[in-house]
């Protein structure tokens, strides 16, 4: 009897199916049915933009080498993303421009003296195993350009302090000094303007912190990041250099800690990176502050005059417990109300 | 001008001016009319009539099946033809009672012919509910379990939700543009129920023409303000708007009372005006047609029952071939694979779209760029909590305090990586809350 009653429902349901399938079915989805229009391209995109004033500097600082380590760097870059995905059969994701972008910053971190393979391999580093081993964009725990800067540093570290150059596109002597932190930590001479103009020595994006400030404001500005992160960076590392440095509060000096090395490519485009920072407001406050305190001991008390790079892959590490520990609290939230001792 | 506002949320493309400009028209259903019996939060109705009965305009078909619930009413006048399953907005097949129209329009005597001035408290409340009244805005939660308190000393704050923050939709807009009157005195129906009460109409600022024109009609009322909000999506979500209007902050363990308010929409409380002061149960309600698939996008004054089909037709048919048609606004709405569905009593819209912007992008990896976590206006972080939600980990999930997700959908409109955070969300929100039932 069940049985029959069920049979006679089925039927009756599918016959129903039956004539709605005749008439065109509209598709459906869960809300909602809109969606913003910035995508991850886009993003990607205003970043790459943001880093232009930075490496045109660059590239007239440095002369025509600069363009050819460009190339390779972002050509690998991609190649590697492509390559690995085309191995693994993966759709491929290099239209997403972010491997375009790491390549980019890689270059930005390598001095314009290195043999020409060093960005090649550099950049096989960045993407293949710090980025795609783990899982590809978003996986990764480290940034990977820095990642593959600071293998770099620590594998060919010969070539990757040669910060010799033939000065814009004349095919003048070559300069070979020690960048201008170097000379800030040695006690010696420094031309705080051309820190921030950016015609002197150091990697391919890093000697214009002016170029890099104006990068910053357009990250700002365009709301792909937002300024707490660097600002709680640059502000922490100032008044932890002011403490420790040696030199109090003397403005030449501290303007010569924020515009020389990578501080400045640092705050605004390494520890912002989406994949390796906290998610919140208040976590990327404590990763700052923690980064700038980190970078302050590493180039006041540590042995090269340096300390960017390592201060945010360390700080890549701790992202998991500062998000662990700045959880928001939920709308509403209110404190459970402990239940009254007895006795 | 203080502005009122919660934090979070998102600013998408507004659309209203599609059909804000046009004025509601009463549109008489062609066809015959379905009357789903469940068109409220809580226990179905019970169907009272049988088939081959004549009904009147207003005449009950169906009473409440328990406290929380609601009656229907017939909105024509005709003849039963049965109580059968039928296709609803949400896609499911419900009891529905479906009625023959013979285009008479034979009215059924009010439902309380006592004038308002001689009732009291519980016969205010008591006509409420026997006209079927439930919040409008999409829940349709019934009306007279709001107005019925624990405590109703402690409701201090009567908030008429005006805000309209979905986009496209203008049927409260126009509402309060052409019957302010029914509006205010409504809500001063409401606000006399309670001691400590006073009235509030919390109006988004892109429509400072109705801010303006409510200003004026409530310029002598002591009890009754207007506040403006900001123009944000969620601003009309429940929670949100209490924290506008009163900085109280509520979470889903609470009910609007607890915060000492009452919030209706603008729909409903109309509604109750009618009901109280004409005794006329709840059988229209305003729907907007529109969007860029639709020739003329129109205002309606709809009979609960008419067939969203005829609807499109009213509005000059499609200019466009339609890629998705949603009942209610691009945000909360739902999408609709065929429109021979009844307009129920919570229906607010007919959206059609010449673009599926879903089936538009392909969802990618997240890049944990934090834009959902901005948007959420219940301050979670959507990303985790749609992985947590996808990997069926509903420890993590309820650690993260996933039950508190108000299901706006911010998250997913902002994701760059267009992933689908809220449907994520929503599903394991739905399996946790079908456990608690049992």
């Amino acid at each position: 009897m069940a049985e029959e009653i069920k049979e006679e429902k089925t039927g009756a349901l599918a016959k129903e199916a039956k004539k709605e399938e005749k008439a065109a079915l509209r598709s459906v989805s869960s809300t909602p049915h809109i969606r913003d229009k910035s995508s991850t391209r886009s993003i990607m995109a205003t970043v790459i933009i943001a880093l232009l004033p930075a490496t045109g500097v660059g590239i007239i600082t440095f002369g025509p080498k600069t363009l050819l380590l460009l190339a390779l760097s972002i050509g690998s870059a991609v190649l590697c993303e492509w390559g690995f995905e085309k191995i693994t059969k993966q759709k491929s994701t290099v239209s997403d421009l972010s491997a375009v972008l790491t390549g980019l910053l890689l270059a930005l971190n390598l001095p314009v003296a290195v043999p020409w393979w060093m960005p090649v391999l550099g950049a096989f580093f960045a993407i293949v195993v710090v980025k795609m081993l783990f899982g590809g964009l978003g996986q990764n725990f480290m940034n990977p350009a820095l990642g593959a800067r600071c293998f770099l540093v620590l594998s060919f570290s010969r070539y990757m302090t040669d910060f010799s150059y033939h000065p814009g596109w004349a095919s003048a002597d070559a300069v070979s000094s020690a960048t201008p932190l170097a000379e800030v930590k040695a006690g010696g001479a420094y031309d705080v303007l051309s820190m921030f103009i950016g015609n002197e020595g150091g990697t391919i994006g890093e000697t214009s912190a002016f170029a890099l400030l104006i990068g910053g404001l357009i990250l700002i500005f365009t709301g792909v990041i937002s300024w707490h992160l660097s600002t709680c960076y640059l502000l922490s590392m100032l008044l932890f250099a002011a403490i420790f440095g040696g030199h109090g509060f003397d403005p030449l000096y501290l303007a010569a800690q924020l515009g020389g090395g990578g501080l400045m490519l640092g705050a605004f485009f390494m520890a912002t990176d989406y994949v390796t920072r906290p998610i919140t407001r208040k976590g990327q406050v404590i990763y700052g502050i923690f980064l700038g305190i980190l970078t302050g001991i590493f180039r006041i008390f540590g042995p090269g005059a340096e300390g960017v790079s390592y201060a945010i892959i360390i700080g890549n590490l701790l992202v998991p417990l500062i998000e662990r520990i700045t959880e928001p609290k939920h709308f509403g939230y209110k404190k459970p109300v402990k239940a009254e001792k007895k006795g | 001008m203080a502005i009122f506002t919660f934090k979070g949320g998102v600013h998408p493309f507004d659309g209203k001016e599609l059909s804000k400009d046009k004025p509601i028209r009463d549109y008489l259903p062609k066809g015959e009319m379905v009357y789903p019996v469940s068109q409220h939060i809580g226990a179905p109705a019970k169907p009272v009539v049988s088939k081959g009965q004549r009904v009147l305009v207003g005449e009950c078909i169906a009473e409440a099946g328990g406290f929380v619930s609601a009656p229907v009413y017939a909105s024509v006048s005709g003849t039963v033809k049965g109580i059968e399953k039928r296709r609803v907005i949400t896609g499911d097949r419900v009891d529905c009672i479906v009625i023959e129209n013979d285009g008479a329009y034979e009215k059924a005597a009010p439902i309380c012919e006592k004038p308002y001035e001689e009732m009291s408290r519980e016969e205010v409340i008591a006509c409420i509910r026997d006209a079927g009244i439930v919040g409008m805005g999409g829940a349709g939660f019934p009306t007279h379990v709001k107005l019925s308190p624990k405590d109703p000393d402690a409701i201090d704050t009567i908030i008429v939700n005006c805000a309209e923050c979905e986009p496209y939709l203008t049927s409260d807009y126009r509402k309060m543009l052409e019957e302010p009157d029914k509006l205010i005195r409504g809500l001063q129906i409401e606000v006399a129920l309670f001691k400590n009460a006073r009235g509030v109409l919390a109006v988004e600022d892109n429509k400072p023409d109705c801010i303006r024109l409510l200003k004026e009609k409530t310029a002598g009322l002591s009890d009754i303000s207007v506040v403006p909000l900001k123009t944000k999506y969620p601003q009309g979500s429940e929670r949100q708007l209490i924290y506008a209007v009163t900085k109280r902050a509520i979470n889903s363990r609470m009910l609007p009372a607890d915060a000492g308010c009452i919030v209706n929409n603008v729909d409903t409380v109309i509604a109750i005006c009618n009901a109280v002061t004409e005794g006329e149960p709840l059988m229209y309600r305003i729907v907007t047609v529109t969007g860029d698939a639709v020739k003329e996008p129109q205002n309606f004054r709809v009979r609960t029952g008419t067939n969203y089909a005829e609807l499109i037709e009213a509005a000059g048919g499609f200019a466009h071939e339609p890629a998705k048609i949603i009942s209610g606004g691009p945000m909360m709405g739902f999408a609709l694979f065929t429109t021979d569905v009844p307009v129920t009593k919570t229906s607010s819209a007919l959206l059609c779209m010449t673009e599926d912007e879903v089936a538009k992008y392909a969802p990618s990896a997240c890049i944990n760029c934090g834009r959902c976590v901005e948007a959420c206006p219940s301050r979670l972080i959507p990303s985790r909590l749609a992985d947590h939600a996808s990997h069926f980990n509903e420890e993590e999930f309820l650690r993260m305090n996933g039950m508190e997700c108000v299901e706006c959908g911010s998250c997913s409109y902002a994701c760059p990586a267009k992933r689908q955070l809220a449907q994520n969300i929503k599903s394991m929100r739905r399996m946790q809350l079908a456990k608690r039932k049992k």
